[in-house]
């Protein structure tokens, strides 16, 4: 073609970027050496090794080692042992490192661009102006939390060694929300890349190297499953943060029930994309098109499900196909690629497997007259339209490019459809009409939300999801939080209860008037299910009454009053305030009846008795007054937007109390949970189960509303275990024997269900603040909201 | 003419079907032949329609704006192609208070012959007179510019209906219209009082283009916005679907004049409108970015808006033009640059 052909064509043509600088360095390295453990480069201990591959062309880039379970116990050791050293040195020290770190990435950011666009086929744009400079951002803004921690973080301690594991889709963005907050905490850190995507962690260990990371800081170790598990199992690793799939991140829960290890988890997605019909819908389609159509949708919180509104959505949908013709597939290093290949030819067949069974299933998907590369594991865009929720498309996070569509009518349907799911990473909003977006971001569940926006992500704001997306967060404060720790003052260790505890002796005496103790469900005394009573033994082990013996249906019956008690979610927080201090004032009206209770139960001295119903109803005093003070807060990200960072009760949360201390420690357990909007199951001390009974009285004239505490009484550790394995239940705290504890972790993985345990002992509910705090922090989820502005 | 008038003409646009009217006056060989563009009849001001385009979110156009040129990369050969694009569709502009006609007639003299001898030759574009579309200048100048293009098929253009701000008297500003195309001009760039667009007052609005329109006769009728002194995008939006309804055959975002120019920002939402009117009346209305676009980059970023966001098509001059002083010589470094591999200097290049 000459100049005057290409003048009338009018064509892009290629815009290839230069590779050769990736090139000279795969070429000048033994990547069979690639595994960096306490500063040095080894071979895997087996000699194992695995070909990473160029997913353009199946070209393989490079054999790299393949790290075994004993390279992960010479990183552990390594990481370990660097620990004290990282933990004593000054936070300004650390500060400079990560500095360092990122300085050293923005001078290197075009080499790790190309290599990850290799590695990973994702278009060079995306790699350059996205991932890349995201991932600096992640250090530079870490470094302001290293030097400021002790007094941003007072009482909290890095958590130790951690072991990290992250996916293909993001790996040096991955690597990076990774590494940078575990450092900043003081942590020392094990990090598996991929298997697909090992090059640029391998480039960052030799930055770590260069920027002056003390060794055995940070250890990288490219390996596949194997490596995974050895890491998740291993006895010297403090906690684990993953980001991959659901289904790992369900056997990561199972494998570290039980093992104390702290665990964050960033899953998959299916994530809502609400067009309501006042949006900008031209700029609503570019929206999809960074949210569906970004890194081929191999994206966790890719904007998955497209919910438009009925009377737009024919007009949106013809745009959408409009600006799907216009998508480019090709090379990831050509600058004018819009799509690259998926990551690898197994992802291909599975997403062309689900987009056939979403067509069998009743969908109309229709993919754009566009160039497909002849080789490579490229994959048109695809819009599914007509997609009901029942289809497979609307179901199944596809990771792919791959758009599901359906209509509503309202925007309570919307906001239906949209938590028609069993994921909540993100959702985007689409309106300009702003009272309209603020109504709907709050209702939608969904640990990110953004207005106007997709896929919008900084250093300074928290990321991760509600319900099956996992838990924790990264990115800001709330991140941090996930690498730090405040030791529990735990106590000795709980005995399992006999499976028949001694029945009591009878009563020297008769009660004067009998009186029957019942189950307080939705707001209302009732009888067990079973209609069977528990004994409960006085100090003495003589008869003191008869408490409901609860079972599985009296939770479901108490998980389902606490689901429909709305009210006490949308009350307001000053709201809710009141009515805990009301609680509280009638708790203090019948302190001394309480402190009767506790000295008939519990044989304490009547001082100490009068003390423990003292500092419970200091205790609710203190959350009453804080419902309406543990507010959010508003990251200040570099983009005119503000990101409000929510906070949003966690849902119905389940209480297992001790019988150490039976008031307060029901107290400081339930208050919490109140006080930042929960509602609560609570199954109180085994032992001393009257005083629950008591308490419920109490609550039925303080205004609360009917459901926003529920009391089942009966066998503990088998009303925890039916909690843990209950999947409406969104959080679980638990107080109880190693087993129990370990169980409900385990069980937990059914819906990710948020859990606490005392790990098998009491815990000390008048060890200074911490347990109030700690506490509400667990009693809420994090919501970013993004608001861009600017008219 | 009034809105009634303007229905009328519609209506009888609409019965006729749709009046294919080439670019007139042109006197020489079109540069490329292309089909010609139906040329906008306009329409009855239709404030329900006008309502429904409200909604423009700057942060989005502005995260899309940013995004559009990092999305496209144009090379080698084809960035020499696209950058000879960008001179056919310009408009090369003299508007300075101490323009004299000696000074016009050296632009047009630069716009005949626009590339040293030795970059036609090596671009291998000898024999197609790659060229700026139009001369644009001042009414006094309309005269000198016909007389210097004559024969050339180069268009002349001139600013009117007291430009910059428009806020004369309306009788005047429709007589200068007729002053200019009596004297030869075949484009006309009338400019908006921007004060109609913050009174929302669109039928007075609508009325004053229509009478622009009606005064341009066969010469085509460019609407510039001055889009750097309405403050939201919201507000360049519905000024340009007025000024399509009302009849414009172009809609130009600035006179060069406002203390801010064409951003692409402001591009897109015109351009947008521009879409949202030809998928409702199967119209084509172009689009002219002026002010402030003087290296030849921003100039493809331009290009690549236009095949972006709206096709090919707007990439002839027929619905495309750069209002430009400076761009050209920028332009003609680069081409140098790619036939020689050397950086040029703005001396080795004739002045206009």
């Amino acid at each position: 073609m000459n100049i005057l052909q290409r003048y009338d064509a009018m064509d892009y043509g290629p815009a290839p970027e230069a590779r050769n600088e990736a090139d000279a360095w795969l070429a000048h390295r033994d990547l069979g050496k690639a595994l960096f453990i306490g500063g040095a480069w080894r071979s895997a201990e087996r000699g194992a090794t695995f070909p990473t591959e160029d997913p353009a062309t199946g070209e393989t880039l490079a054999i790299v080692s393949d790290a075994g379970t004993r390279d992960v116990d010479a990183a552990v050791a390594a990481a370990r042992q660097a620990l004290p050293k990282w933990q004593a040195k000054s936070g300004y020290e650390r500060a400079r490192i990560l500095y360092a770190i990122g300085r050293a990435m923005q001078r290197n950011q075009r080499l790790f661009a190309v290599l990850e666009s290799l590695d990973n086929g994702k278009p060079i744009r995306e790699s350059r102006d996205i991932d890349v400079p995201l991932a600096i951002r992640h250090f530079l803004y870490h470094a302001g939390f290293a030097q400021d921690l002790e007094n941003a973080f007072p009482g909290k301690v890095g958590v130790g060694v951690v072991g990290q594991i992250i996916p293909w889709n993001f790996p040096l963005l991955m690597l990076a929300w990774k590494i940078a907050p575990a450092l900043a905490a003081g942590c020392t850190t094990v990090l598996k890349p991929a298997e697909f995507t090992p090059l640029t962690a391998i480039l960052f260990g030799e930055i770590c190297a260069q920027a002056g990371v003390p060794r055995g800081v940070v250890n990288i170790l490219p390996g596949g499953p194997e490596a995974g598990a050895a890491l998740v199992e291993h006895a010297g690793v403090d906690k684990i943060a993953f980001t991959g799939s659901s289904e790992v991140g369900k056997i990561i829960r199972t494998a570290t029930a039980g093992s104390g290890k702290k665990l964050s988890l960033e899953l998959g997605g299916k994530s809502a994309f609400i067009v309501f019909e006042d949006a900008d819908l031209d700029s609503a389609v570019e929206g999809l098109v960074d949210g569906i159509w970004f890194n081929q949708g191999q994206v966790c919180c890719a904007g998955s499900r497209l919910i438009v509104q009925e009377n737009v959505a024919d007009t949106f949908y013809a745009k959408v196909r409009a600006r799907m013709a216009k998508l480019r597939l090709g090379s990831p290093l050509d600058k004018n690629t819009d799509i690259g290949p998926l990551v690898a030819a197994v992802q291909r067949e599975r997403v062309s497997g689900l987009v056939a069974e979403g067509s069998r299933q009743g969908a109309q998907c229709w993919q754009p007259d566009i160039m497909l590369p002849a080789t490579g594991h490229y994959y048109l865009p695809t819009l599914a339209t007509g997609v009901s929720p029942a289809n497979i498309l609307a179901q199944e996070e596809v990771f792919g490019p791959v758009l599901a569509a359906m209509s509503f009518r309202s925007a309570d349907e919307a906001v239906e459809l949209a938590n028609n799911t069993r994921y909540g990473l993100a959702a985007s909003v689409w309106s300009e009409t702003i009272s309209r977006a603020l109504q709907v971001a709050p209702e939608l569940k969904a640990g990110v939300v953004w207005i106007n926006g997709t896929n919008m992500f900084d250093a300074s704001c928290g990321f991760g999801g509600y319900r099956e997306s996992g838990f924790g967060r990264e990115g800001g404060r709330e991140g941090m939080l996930e690498y730090l720790t405040v030791k529990t003052p735990v106590g000795r260790a709980i005995k399992p209860r006999p499976k028949r505890a001694d029945t009591p002796e009878p009563a020297e005496a008769a009660p004067f008037l009998d009186r029957t103790a019942k189950l307080f469900i939705g707001g209302k005394q009732v009888r067990p299910d079973g209609n069977y009573a528990l004994q409960i033994g006085d100090r003495k082990g003589k008869l003191a009454g008869e408490v409901g013996l609860g079972n599985r249906k009296d939770i479901r019956d108490a998980v389902q009053a606490a689901r429909n008690c709305r009210a006490w979610g949308e009350a307001t927080a000053y709201n809710r305030s009141q009515v805990l201090a009301f609680f509280t004032e009638n708790l203090w009206a019948r302190s001394d009846a309480f402190a009767a209770r506790l000295v008939e139960l519990t044989g304490v001295r009547a001082s100490v008795a009068r003390q423990e119903v003292e500092a419970a109803v200091e205790r609710l005093f203190e959350h009453a007054g804080q419902a309406d003070k543990f507010e959010g807060r508003v990251h200040q990200p570099p983009a005119r937007a503000v990101t409000l960072a929510l906070h949003e009760p966690v849902g119905v949360i389940g209480i297992v109390g001790p019988d150490e201390a039976p008031l307060l420690s029901l107290i400081s357990l339930l208050a919490p949970a109140l006080a930042m909007g929960n509602t609560v199951v609570a199954v109180p001390s085994e032992q001393h189960a009257l005083v629950a009974t008591d308490l419920y009285q109490v609550i039925e004239y303080s205004d609360l509303p009917a459901g926003a505490i529920n009391i089942v009484t009966g066998r503990a550790a088998e009303l925890a275990a039916v909690l843990a394995r209950h999947d409406d239940v969104d959080g679980l705290w638990l107080i109880g024997d190693a087993d129990t504890c370990r169980l409900a972790e385990a069980e937990s993985v059914g819906n990710l269900k948020r859990v606490w345990t005392g790990g098998g002992r009491t815990v000390d509910w008048n060890a200074g603040p911490w347990a109030p705090e700690a506490l509400r922090q667990r009693a809420v989820e994090i919501k970013n909201v993004w608001v861009p502005y600017g008219d | 003419m009034t809105s009634k008038v303007r229905e009328a003409d519609a209506q009888r646009a609409a019965n006729d079907g749709a009046t294919i009217t080439p670019l007139p006056g042109r006197a020489g060989p079109p540069l490329l032949s292309h089909d010609a563009v139906a040329r906008n009849p306009g329409m009855p001001l239709d404030l329900g329609w006008l309502e429904t385009m409200r909604q423009v979110n700057r942060s989005a156009l502005e995260r899309r704006a940013a995004t559009l040129a990092k999305r496209r990369s144009i090379k080698a050969d084809n960035q020499a192609a696209w950058l000879l694009r960008a001179v056919s569709v310009m408009d090369l502009t003299t508007l300075n208070s101490n323009d004299t006609h000696e000074r016009v007639r050296r632009l047009c003299a630069k716009a005949v012959r626009p590339f040293r001898q030795d970059l036609v030759e090596g671009l291998g574009i000898a024999g197609v007179d790659i060229r700026p579309a139009a001369v644009c200048v001042y009414h006094p100048f309309v005269a000198t510019a016909v007389s210097a293009l004559a024969g050339t098929g180069i268009h002349v253009a001139a600013v009117s209906t007291a430009f910059p701000h428009g806020l004369s008297p309306l009788k005047t500003r429709i007589e200068e219209v007729e002053a200019s195309v009596a004297d030869g001009a075949d484009e006309i760039d009338v400019v908006i009082p921007r004060g109609l667009v913050y009174e929302s007052d669109w039928t007075m609005l609508y009325d004053e283009i229509a009478a622009f329109r009606a005064a341009c006769g066969d010469a085509h009728l460019k609407v510039i916005l001055g889009t750097g002194d309405l403050s939201t995008l919201r507000n360049v939006t519905l000024a340009s679907m007025v000024a399509m309804m009302a009849g414009a055959d172009f809609i130009k975002t600035s006179t060069g004049k406002e203390s801010v120019n064409a951003t692409l920002p402001v591009g897109l939402a015109m351009v947008r409108a521009i879409r949202a009117y030809h998928e409702r009346t199967g119209f084509q209305i172009g689009f002219k970015p002026a002010g402030g676009i003087s290296t030849a980059k921003s100039a493809l970023d331009w290009l690549v808006l236009m095949k972006e966001e709206l096709g090919r098509p707007w990439l002839e001059p027929e619905l495309f033009r750069f209002g430009a002083s400076s761009l050209l010589t920028d332009i003609e470094r680069q081409l140098e640059h790619h036939l020689t591999g050397r950086y040029s200097a703005n001396h080795r290049h004739a002045m206009a």
